[in-house]
Formats: C-alpha cells, sequence, structure tokens
C-alpha cells in the first residue's frame, strides 16, 4: 500500500481552494480598510421610500466576502464528501478521516435538522439558532461529543497498539501489514495519533461537563445564601473562596495530585466533602417547593436520600483505600482513583469562581420587587433563593456553564501536561501533548493533533457561549 | 481610604498566613517526611530508622512549631548527632550558643533546597529575575497589542472589524499555552514545516535573550492574556460609546477620531487596568507552561523542579513569592481602581 497524501485524487481541488482562501483574506482586509474611510456603510433610504444597498468599493468587497466564504465551505464540504463516497484511501487522508467520521456526520445533520425546524418551540436553545456564531460554535462542540459517543466505531486501531515500524512516521502512512494506514501518523512509540485523538475526546466529554456541574452546585450551594442573607457568613465563605483563588493552580494541583498525597487519602476526604453539594442542593430544592405537602415532600425526599445516597456512598467508597466502608455487593460502580482525584482537583479549583459569580447575582437580584413581594408573602429564605433568584439568575449562569466547561478542559490539559492524576498511557490530549512535546522540532504531529482538538472543542464552547449571551441579551 | 487600605492590607497578610500554612501541612504530611527521611538515609531503611531520623531532625514536634519555626516566630529547634550539636540556626560544626535564635523566613533564612542544593532565598532570586525579564517582555507586548485590539473593535460595535478582531480575541482566549506553544513551534521551530526562523528552545536566552530565541515564549504567554484584556477593553469600550457624553460630542459636531482619541478613550481605560492587574496571577499559570515547554529555567520551571521532587523548603519559598505576587496584584488594582474612578467612593 502506498503513502496517502492528504487530498489524494482531490488533488486538483488544491489550487481552487488556495485561490479562494487567498481572495477571501485580501477581500476582508480590503473591506476592514474601507469601513475607516467609507461615510456610513450599509443601507440608504432613497426618497420614494425604497432602500439601495450601498455600492463602491466597500459594497463591493462585502459582496466578495460573501461569495468567496460560499465558496469556500463548498470546496471544503467536497472534500469531505468525495471522502465518504469514493472508497477508503482514495481521496486522501482528509478523505478517508471523512469517511471514519460517518456516523458523526449523521447525527449531526440530524441533530441540525431537527432543531433548526423545531427551533421556534425550544426556548433559548431554539434561539440559538438565530446566531450564526453560536451555531458554529454549538457545531463544534457537538462534533466532539459525538466523536466521543461513536469513538468506538471511529478508531482505527487499538489506543495501546504499537507498531515499531510506525515510530515517529507522517501521518498517512500504510500499517505494514498493508490492511490500513495511521490516518495522522505514529507517536514515539508507534501508536495511531488519530486514533488515540478520538478516544481523548472520550475522557474529556465524560469528565469536563460533569466536573463544571458539580462545581455548579457547590458554587450555587454556597454562593445563594452568601449574598443573600450577607453579613459573617458570606464574609467567611469569600474569604474561603478568595483563599483558594490566590492559589496559583499548579501548585494546587501538585500539592494535590502527588502520589503521596494520594496515600493519605486527601483528595478521598475532599471528594467526600463536594460530592455532598449536589445531595444537599436537591434535598433543599425539593424541601422548599413542597414544604406545605408533606406527604409528597416526604416521598421525593426519601426518593433523593435513598437514591442519591447510593449513588454518593458507591462512589466514594473504594475498596483498598482509606475509604471503603460498603460491602461489595451493594456497591454500584468504583471510579478509577486517579481520574476521582482529577475530578475532585477540578471542581475545587471552579467552585470558587462560581461562588462567587452565583453571590454576585444574588447581591443583584435580592433587591428586585418580585423577591420582596415574595418576602411579603411570607416565604422562606430557601424557597426565595432557589425558587425565585436563581431560576432569574439562569441567563449568566447558563454563559458562565458553558465558558467553564471549556475552562475545565484545559485545566484538564493542564494537568495531563505536567503528567499529574492520568496514567501516562492514558489517550487524553493533555498528557498526549505532554508526551510529544520532547520531539516536536523533528516530528511535531503527535503534539499538534491533540493540541487542535483541544482548541478546536475549547473555541466551540467560547463560540456557543457568546452566542448564547447574544441571545439572551435579547429578550 | 486609609482605613480601607488598612483593612485590605490585615486581610492580605492574614490569607498569606492561611495560604502559606496550607502548603506547609501539604508538604508535611507524614508521606512526605518519610520521602525526604529515605532520599537522605537510602530508599532501604525500616520504618524505625525514618522515625528515628524525623525525630532526631526536629519533624516529629507538633506541625504548628515547626511552622512557627519556619516563619521565624518560634524558637529553632536544637539537638545533637553522634555529639556534634545540630539545629535548625545552625550550621554544622558550629556551637550553639553562637547560633542566633529565630531563623525562618522573616529572619531571612529560606532554607536550603535539596535539588539545587544551594539558598533557597538565592534560587529564588536568581530564577525570578529571568522571569522578570519574561514578563517583562511579556508586557511590552501584550499590554499595547491588546489595548489597541480591544478599542479598535469596540469603537463601531458591530462592524466588520469588530467582528473579525473578537473572533480573534476569542480564538486567542480558548488557546491555552501548551496548545499554542506546541503550534507556534511546530510551526516556526521545526523541520517538517521548514520555516526555522526561531529556535524551540529558551535555554539559550537566559544568558543572552535576543529576538530568535525569545521571541516564541514571550509569545506564547502574550496570547493568552492578549484575547482576555482585548475583550474586556472591548466590553468598556463598547459601553463608553453608548454613554451619553460621546452622543453630546456628536451632535455638537466633533469628528469621530477626536471623539475617540479625547472623549472615550480615557474612561474606557479604568477596567483593563484592573483586568490587567489581575492578569498576574494567570500569567503566572502560563509562565509555569511556557518556562516548561521552551525550558527556559526561571522561577516557573524551578516551582515544577520543587514539586515533583518533593523539595519542601524550595517549594514553601516559591509559594511564598506566588502567593505575594497575587495577593499584591490585588491590591493594586482594587486601589488603582478607586484612585481612577472618581465615581467609586470608599466609605
Amino acid at each position: 500500500m502506498d503513502m496517502l497524501t492528504w487530498t489524494g485524487a482531490l488533488s486538483a481541488l488544491n489550487p481552487v481552494l488556495m485561490i479562494a482562501a487567498g481572495l477571501l483574506l485580501i477581500a476582508v482586509v480590503l473591506q476592514i480598510l474601507t469601513s475607516f474611510f467609507a461615510a456610513d456603510p450599509g443601507i440608504t433610504a432613497n426618497p420614494d421610500g425604497t432602500v439601495a444597498a450601498q455600492g463602491g468599493i466597500y459594497g463591493l468587497a462585502e459582496r466578495a466576502v460573501r461569495w468567496l466564504f460560499i465558496a469556500l465551505v463548498v470546496i471544503c464540504l467536497a472534500y469531505l464528501v468525495a471522502g465518504i463516497v469514493m472508497p477508503m484511501g482514495k481521496a486522501g487522508i482528509v478523505g478517508a478521516i471523512s469517511k471514519r467520521l460517518l456516523p458523526v456526520w449523521i447525527a449531526l445533520i440530524v441533530l441540525f435538522v431537527l432543531s433548526f425546524n423545531f427551533r421556534r418551540k425550544l426556548g433559548l436553545y431554539g434561539k440559538l439558532f438565530d446566531s450564526t456564531i453560536g451555531m458554529i460554535g454549538f457545531g463544534m462542540v457537538m462534533f466532539w461529543v459525538f466523536t466521543a459517543l461513536f469513538s468506538n466505531q471511529i478508531i482505527t486501531s487499538g489506543v495501546l497498539d504499537q507498531i515499531a515500524q510506525l515510530k515517529n512516521k507522517a501521518p498517512g502512512s500504510p500499517l505494514p501489514d498493508g490492511t490500513g494506514w495511521y490516518l495522522l501518523g505514529g507517536d514515539h512509540l508507534g501508536r495511531d495519533v488519530f486514533s488515540r485523538m478520538i478516544k481523548g475526546s472520550l475522557i474529556v466529554i465524560e469528565i469536563a461537563p460533569l466536573a463544571t456541574l458539580f462545581a455548579f452546585m457547590v458554587g450555587i450551594t454556597l454562593g445563594l445564601p452568601a449574598g443573600y442573607y450577607g453579613g459573617r457568613l458570606d464574609a467567611v465563605l469569600s474569604f474561603l473562596a478568595n483563599l483558594i483563588l490566590a492559589f496559583p493552580v499548579i501548585l494546587l494541583f501538585y500539592l494535590l495530585v502527588t502520589p503521596e498525597i494520594v496515600t493519605t487519602g486527601l483528595p478521598q476526604f475532599m471528594a467526600v466533602v463536594l460530592f455532598l453539594f449536589p445531595l444537599i442542593f436537591m434535598i433543599v430544592l425539593l424541601n422548599s417547593r413542597y414544604y406545605v405537602q408533606p406527604t409528597r415532600r416526604n416521598i421525593m425526599i426519601a426518593a433523593v436520600v435513598i437514591l442519591g445516597g447510593w449513588l454518593y456512598l458507591s462512589l466514594i467508597s473504594t475498596p483498598d483505600t482509606r475509604i471503603s466502608f460498603l460491602p461489595k455487593a451493594i456497591d454500584l460502580f468504583n471510579v478509577p482513583a486517579n481520574i476521582l482525584i482529577v475530578f475532585v482537583s477540578v471542581v475545587f479549583v471552579n467552585s470558587p469562581t462560581v461562588f462567587r459569580i452565583v453571590r454576585g447575582i444574588t447581591l443583584d437580584i435580592k433587591t428586585r420587587d418580585y423577591v420582596s413581594a415574595a418576602q411579603t408573602r411570607g416565604e422562606r429564605p430557601w424557597y426565595i433563593m432557589l425558587w425565585e433568584i436563581l431560576p432569574n439568575a439562569r441567563g449568566p449562569l447558563i454563559v458562565d456553564f458553558c465558558l467553564r466547561i471549556g475552562y475545565t478542559t484545559i485545566l484538564l490539559g493542564t494537568l495531563g501536561f505536567f503528567g499529574l492524576g492520568l496514567s501516562p498511557e492514558s489517550p487524553d490530549w493533555g498528557s498526549t501533548i505532554n508526551a510529544g512535546r520532547k520531539l516536536l522540532t523533528i516530528a511535531p504531529h503527535p503534539a499538534i493533533v491533540p493540541a487542535l482538538a483541544l482548541l478546536s472543542l475549547v473555541l466551540g464552547l467560547n463560540l456557543l457561549a457568546d452566542g448564547l449571551r447574544e441571545e439572551s441579551l435579547k429578550d | 481610604m486609609l482605613k480601607f487600605l488598612l483593612r485590605r492590607l490585615v486581610t492580605m497578610i492574614l490569607t498569606a498566613l492561611c495560604l502559606t500554612f496550607i502548603v506547609f501541612y501539604l508538604t508535611n504530611l507524614p508521606p512526605n517526611l518519610e520521602k525526604v527521611a529515605k532520599s537522605e538515609l537510602g530508599a532501604r531503611i525500616s520504618d524505625a530508622e525514618v522515625a528515628s531520623w524525623l525525630d532526631k531532625y526536629g519533624y516529629s514536634r507538633p506541625l504548628l512549631v515547626r511552622y512557627g519555626e519556619w516563619l521565624g516566630v518560634a524558637p529553632g529547634w536544637t539537638g545533637s548527632d553522634q555529639g556534634v550539636s545540630i539545629g535548625r540556626c545552625v550550621k554544622r560544626g558550629a556551637d550553639l550558643e553562637s547560633a542566633p535564635k529565630y531563623c525562618g523566613v522573616l529572619q531571612g533564612s529560606w532554607g536550603f533546597s535539596t535539588v539545587f542544593k544551594d539558598n533557597v532565598g538565592a534560587i529564588i532570586s536568581t530564577r525570578l529575575t529571568l522571569t522578570g525579564i519574561l514578563m517583562f517582555w511579556v508586557m511590552v507586548l501584550m499590554v499595547p497589542t491588546a489595548l489597541l485590539i480591544g478599542i479598535l473593535a469596540g469603537m463601531r460595535e458591530g462592524s466588520k472589524l469588530d467582528r473579525s478582531l473578537s473572533t480573534f480575541s476569542i480564538a486567542t482566549s480558548a488557546t491555552p499555552e501548551y496548545v499554542s506553544g506546541v503550534i507556534l513551534i511546530a510551526v516556526f521551530a521545526s523541520s517538517m514545516v521548514g520555516l526555522k526562523w526561531f529556535k524551540g528552545t529558551a535555554t539559550s536566552a537566559m544568558d543572552a535573550p535576543n529576538f530568535e530565541n525569545f521571541f516564541l515564549p514571550v509569545l506564547t504567554v502574550a496570547l493568552y492574556g492578549i484575547g482576555y484584556i482585548a475583550r474586556m477593553t472591548r466590553a468598556s469600550m463598547t459601553e463608553v460609546m453608548t454613554a451619553q457624553y460621546i452622543r453630546t460630542a456628536r451632535l455638537k459636531g466633533v469628528s469621530f477620531r477626536n471623539v475617540v482619541m479625547k472623549h472615550a478613550l480615557r474612561n474606557a481605560l479604568i477596567a483593563p487596568f484592573t483586568v490587567i492587574m489581575l492578569q498576574f496571577p494567570w500569567l503566572l499559570n502560563g509562565v509555569v507552561i511556557t518556562e516548561t515547554l521552551f525550558n527556559y529555567k526561571g522561577f516557573g520551571w524551578t516551582l515544577v523542579q520543587a514539586a515533583g521532587n518533593n523539595d519542601i523548603q524550595l517549594l514553601l519559598g516559591c509559594s511564598v513569592v506566588a502567593v505575594i505576587v497575587v495577593l499584591v496584584t490585588q491590591l493594586i488594582s482594587d486601589v488603582g481602581y478607586v484612585f481612577l474612578n472618581p465615581r467609586i467612593r470608599i466609605s
């Protein structure tokens, strides 16, 4: 089998792509430059009531940008679609990757068509499809979510399979037995960079949103009373939050994640405390809502305590560690120790910031009329906090949630980059970048591929947050 | 104002004490101390030998007492080893009477690094100088670029320029240093792409920094901050541009250029000032990653070495410096904000 080129049989398209990209760049620069000199750009009204788009060099540049952008997108789509249609390997590396990602494309198309058609009935999520930036961001995020979901179908070889001949080989190198290729080359141990990158997305998609959710639970449960009651409680909690925030993150990671600290069980004790917050949050939430219907409340709280408590106990109790009291028979699952530590430290670093945001919003909202109305009605404080203030704070919190998932992804990468927590063989992006950076000047692809993957996910989350912010401000 | 300053100062000192105590506690947990003993005596010693070694070298006393000693508010421990008197403040071979009673951080004695075999104070001052040079150039690159981008983008909200620059700043603030560093090295320093404009390591920049070996690390640290500061500047600029007095100035017939330069700019730069100051702790983070990636042996690199090798004294020293940097910049940003913004009054 031959070495694959990037675009294979479609290489005739490459000059067209280059020319279109070059022209687009020139047109954008031209448009920006002319916007300095042009008077008020855009549409002018005629005396007879019609409007006319402005011509001249600015209007020309604007139209050129739009058409060139569409052309560029069409060419890129042509690469991907041709890759799916043509047999494996004929359409080069891009085509082959596109073929492997087929389940992802199908899922993305189904999701977008459905959401776009029903966007008026879907609330804030539907409004996202009114903003281009938001849609692009959402598409990038969902791409990685689906990639993680279908990772077992997508990968071309095992994550730990080593082929000695393919050490540091360039992208598109064929396997020695002729059954396929290393689409994005081999790393320093002869493992497939493409499959590892795909599998790495699973780790990020599993940990980052969940860790952010836990951080939000902690932040909300502590931030609401701090903002609402104020006084000494606020002073103490704010001091603690500032204390953690003043810690350099990397120092904190080194202190929490080193093996010596792990043997003392400290991260586990932190898990015991931090994982309790979602449980408390749920109980307080239901209690404050159904306080006046005691039977219903008791049933619901009992269900939460039993189910949530069971999950909580199985989560924190791991055999052969400091905390293992649950008998094996009723221990639902065991999180691997190193994953748990990474999870705990990420939640720990994120929650003070969430606390500060929630506290700030609460301070602002508690002066509103509807809060005074609820107070006059005689509602209890926790009802006001959770059912009056929190729903009205959802806009900024959802936006921050998206941004914070991105930040958590960066933190996970940082942990991997310093070789903390996850095992060195793990395919997560941070560890892969760390392993690849030693040979960066000779064979950069093992580090570049996960770096670009991480970049696109975080960028997607930031764009999504930007789109959400824009749409939620329109109300 | 004085009362406000005083209260901030007290909180700051309290925070610093708490943080250093947490670091002290975590680095002095029993497994860490056992590791220290084993690195001194060899890995194959028994638990009893470890305990006696720890006992002899003052590690077995209560944590708070040892923290006080390290801080310099409790007298250092003394003892004897085969007839020779030893102690925290006693140099090997010197006699007890001539040694000072207190020796801690407050007295300027930061301890001895086991990794670098040197005084922690000396190591930190040389490493901090190197990082200072890096930070200086980062600031020179980052602040003007970020402010320019933010002001240009916020000047006409929603224009093409705004959208291009905002996308750029979102993209850079979504790129952590270990990603941008890797991409920059691969593009500008690797043999694969072939543009060998810069060097992939900054080791030689420690003696003689020049454009070739120092630009990539500076750019790597600066990029992440540029996006963030530019976004804040843009937000503040758009807010100012919608203010009443800007509209008045426009209606009065002042040219757009003069409105931006004379009316808007000064008011729009208040918020970025605090952001830049609060950016220091994040830059510290970026410095650690960048120095590790480019093998520039500054403060961040030292911190990683100390943490990775369980060098307790050096790690404590590094954390003191880091914590002080964070707290002082917070204080400056608070005080500066009050000075710059006359609408804020301290009661």
